[in-house]
């Protein structure tokens, strides 16, 4: 069964993609026939991953040296050979595991979410869809296979968030998903093309042994870095990293669960993912090193900023998402794949359970979204309420639950490899995020009920997939006991384990306990007035509740700078090719209306000026050339 | 001594004669017999160039008789022509023929 599973394991993509085609095609009409397929096809490729996981973590050290790869040829022409393949190792078969589990729960949860919601089939064609994009990206041998996959999983995106295609809003944030994260695959697709001609390959596992020789392509460090920063551009579109995060928290315009598909398992981690994959190349290029993780610990500080004033259940949960996002990129840039790893396995647990979570709150509650409408829901949400409570405490890093192993692992990566000050600012956050993940908590299920609410538990096929969550969320982080050996499995190259000093998970600890301390003296037992500290806060407040205008800042670029370059453009277009077009045309009626003077209509005129040509041509011949107009004339000798 | 000259100019004459009525007369009938002037000019030259410059050959006489086959032809169809827009117009002048115009 393993070995099956190992060699077919191009179907646990292939399996989602077909239920997405037989849905399209064949079953539409039917609701609950598109939902079992799904649904059976996703939990097919579950198992099959499950499997996949086995055979890689049960064969010990094999495939952490070598990865198990096959592929076919896809096309080739001389320079350049691409082909789709499998490559399955530690890193793969994790994410594997991951993505078609958070997929598979959020497609059950569905069942409960979208019913009687007209286009039940379509949703389930889409789920499958992007789940087979992501899939298929995570198995990629090669760069240009990553990358089209990768398309497929922004195309997904794009029609998900758009799903409720009648609403302006999300129209909107559909489109500036997919713009925004167009702009990063512009930079990718650059820095794929010059992996591909200066090192002539693009598969991961060549890549990574002529990487590091790079002095004999050709090419200098600079231009390595300048490749490294240029392939960093697509995922900081993708995984919504500063400047371009501003499309994740539109994002959430798309049904509850999507947002949990795309925050948890399937979109945003693919740039993690990717930089993962291409950790060699910044392993050598350590100035883009220190760009991505300066990068992702901006990120993680600034997101988390923004959240501590949102009021949207779904938005505060967004810039978590850009936060946690930061955290591991950030992971990645001090050069830990362990790290980085763990926390998108963690991650995936606890954000697709409070997405969830926030989908049945937003469930029962028709359709408020503002934190402050709630409250008290504990007692009529026994379940959502308390699996909520549980990610939280996950996501703020509290022991025993899966965040306290996988951030006590960033802040230890970060502060070996010196880089202090992140490590400071990797803390801060935590704090920030433990204050702003339970500000919303304290706000929507403890304080007062609201008797305008009239709160419902949910159905249980949405309470199945948060109970799962939960569970995992806690014991999501144990593999990383030194008994279980993750970061032996995880690893790529040198060993990276090590326990954090007491201090440190002290650090962490106490940053984590503030924080949520801090939310519920304001939000729950409200010792300390939110009104005043929000006003001492003055304009950084403004600041973070408008989210640092960024959105503004681009629109004002799209409209003084984009708009006023296309009214040049326009200018141009209409005086100056338009004038080119116009004035030939114009010449040419005008030059007619002169010439056509000649067309007299009268024979003899014509033959006048037959002959009068004839004795011309034959003067100008003569003078030019006598001996050749005598040969004209016939009398030549 | 009459010599190829004189012919020459004869042939030059009666060119320009031709020349002359082709392009002023008003009738069509007369512009077909001044071309008829003009090939008959061409006529001489060719006859007199055979008998002075080459008397052993007689290529410039048969090309003569050649010409004038074709002359023969060109007055028939030119003037079905004219009688076809005779036809049309109730006239021969050439200057009621202008429908070419613009």
């Amino acid at each position: 069964m393993i070995e099956f599973a190992m060699q077919k394991a191009w179907l646990i993509p292939f399996l989602p993609f077909l239920s997405f085609v037989l849905i399209g095609l064949i079953t539409k009409r039917s609701e609950k026939l598109s939902a079992f397929i799904s649904i059976a096809c996703i939990l097919t490729s579950f198992v099959l991953a499950i499997l996949v996981a086995v055979g890689i973590f049960g064969a010990g050290e094999e495939f952490i040296e070598k990865s198990f790869e096959y592929s076919a040829r896809w096309f080739s022409m001389p320079g350049l050979e691409i082909s789709m393949g499998v490559k399955l190792d530690p890193v793969s078969s994790m994410m594997l595991f991951v993505v078609t589990l958070v997929a598979s729960l959020v497609q059950i949860y569905s069942l409960g979410y979208m019913h009687g919601d007209p286009g039940f089939s379509r949703f389930f064609a889409y789920l499958s869809l992007f789940a087979a994009s992501m899939l298929g990206l995570v198995i990629a041998t090669n760069l240009l296979q990553m990358f089209v996959f990768w398309e497929l999983v922004g195309l997904c995106s794009y029609l998900l968030i758009g799903y409720y295609y009648f609403k302006v809003s999300a129209r909107e944030a559909a489109k500036k998903a997919f713009m925004t994260t167009r702009i990063g695959d512009f930079g990718m697709l650059l820095g794929i093309l010059f992996l591909q001609i200066v090192f002539g390959t693009l598969n991961f596992t060549e890549l990574a042994e002529i990487v590091p020789k790079y002095a004999d392509y050709g090419i200098t460090l600079g231009t390595l870095n300048l490749i490294a920063i240029l392939l960093f551009i697509g995922p900081v579109g993708k995984s919504g990293q500063f400047p371009l995060h501003v499309w994740l928290p539109d994002a959430m315009e798309g049904p509850t669960p999507v947002s949990a598909l795309i925050h948890a398992a399937t979109m945003v981690v693919a740039g993690v993912y990717l930089v993962g994959r291409t950790l060699f190349l910044y392993k050598t290029a350590t100035t883009a090193a220190e760009v991505v993780a300066y990068v992702g610990g901006f990120t993680a500080f600034f997101a988390a900023t923004i959240a501590l004033t949102q009021i949207e259940m779904k938005r505060i949960l967004a810039y978590s998402t850009v936060s946690q996002l930061g955290y591991m990129i950030m992971a990645l840039g001090v050069g830990s794949l362990t790290a980085s790893m763990f926390q998108l396995f963690t991650h995936a647990f606890f954000k697709a359970l409070m997405f969830l979570g926030a989908g049945s709150v937003l469930h029962a509650m028709h359709g408020k979204v503002n934190v402050w409408d709630f409250g008290g829901l504990r007692k009529k949400m026994p379940y959502t309420a308390w699996t909520f409570v549980i990610g939280g405490l996950a996501i703020a890093g509290i022991w025993p639950f899966a965040g306290f192993y996988s951030k006590d692992e960033i802040l230890l990566e970060a502060f070996n490899t010196g880089h202090t000050g992140l490590f400071w600012l990797a803390v801060i956050t935590a704090a920030m995020t433990a204050f702003y993940m339970w500000r919303m908590i304290f706000l929507t299920f403890f304080g007062e009920e609201k008797a305008e609410n009239h709160p419902h538990e949910s159905p249980f096929s949405m309470l199945l997939p948060l109970f799962v969550l939960a569970f995992l969320s806690v014991v999501g982080g144990w593999v990383a006991l030194p008994e279980h050996g993750w970061g032996y499995y995880i690893r790529l190259g040198e060993h990276e384990a090590g326990h954090a000093p007491a201090w440190m998970i002290a650090t962490a600890t106490t940053a984590a306990v503030g924080g949520i301390a801090l939310a519920a003296a304001m939000y729950w037992k409200k010792i300390i007035s939110y009104e005043a500290v929000g006003k001492a806060a003055g304009p950084l407040y403004t600041l973070s509740f408008n989210k640092y205008f960024i959105d503004e800042f681009y629109l004002w670029i799209n409209h003084t700078i984009v708009d006023g370059l296309g009214r040049l453009l326009y200018w141009v277009d209409i005086y100056v090719v338009d004038g080119i077009v116009n004035g030939l045309g114009f010449f040419t009626k005008e030059a007619g209306a002169v010439l056509r003077h000649t067309q007299t209509g009268r024979l003899q005129n014509y033959a006048l000026i037959l002959f009068a040509a004839v004795v011309v041509l034959v003067l100008y011949m003569y003078f030019k050339s006598p001996a050749a107009a005598m040969i004209v004339l016939g009398g030549g000798n | 001594m009459i010599g190829l000259g004189h012919f020459l100019v004869l042939g030059a004459l009666l060119f320009c004669i031709g020349l002359y009525g082709a392009l002023t007369k008003r009738n069509a009938v007369a512009v077909l017999m001044s071309i008829e002037l003009m090939l008959n000019a061409v006529n001489i030259n060719l006859v007199a160039f055979s008998r002075y410059l080459t008397p052993d050959y007689i290529a410039g006489q048969v090309f003569a008789v050649f010409t004038i086959i074709v002359a023969a032809a060109e007055v028939a169809v030119g003037l079905a022509i004219v009688i076809a827009i005779y036809r049309d117009r109730l006239s021969v002048e050439l200057d009621d023929f202008d429908w070419l115009k613009w």
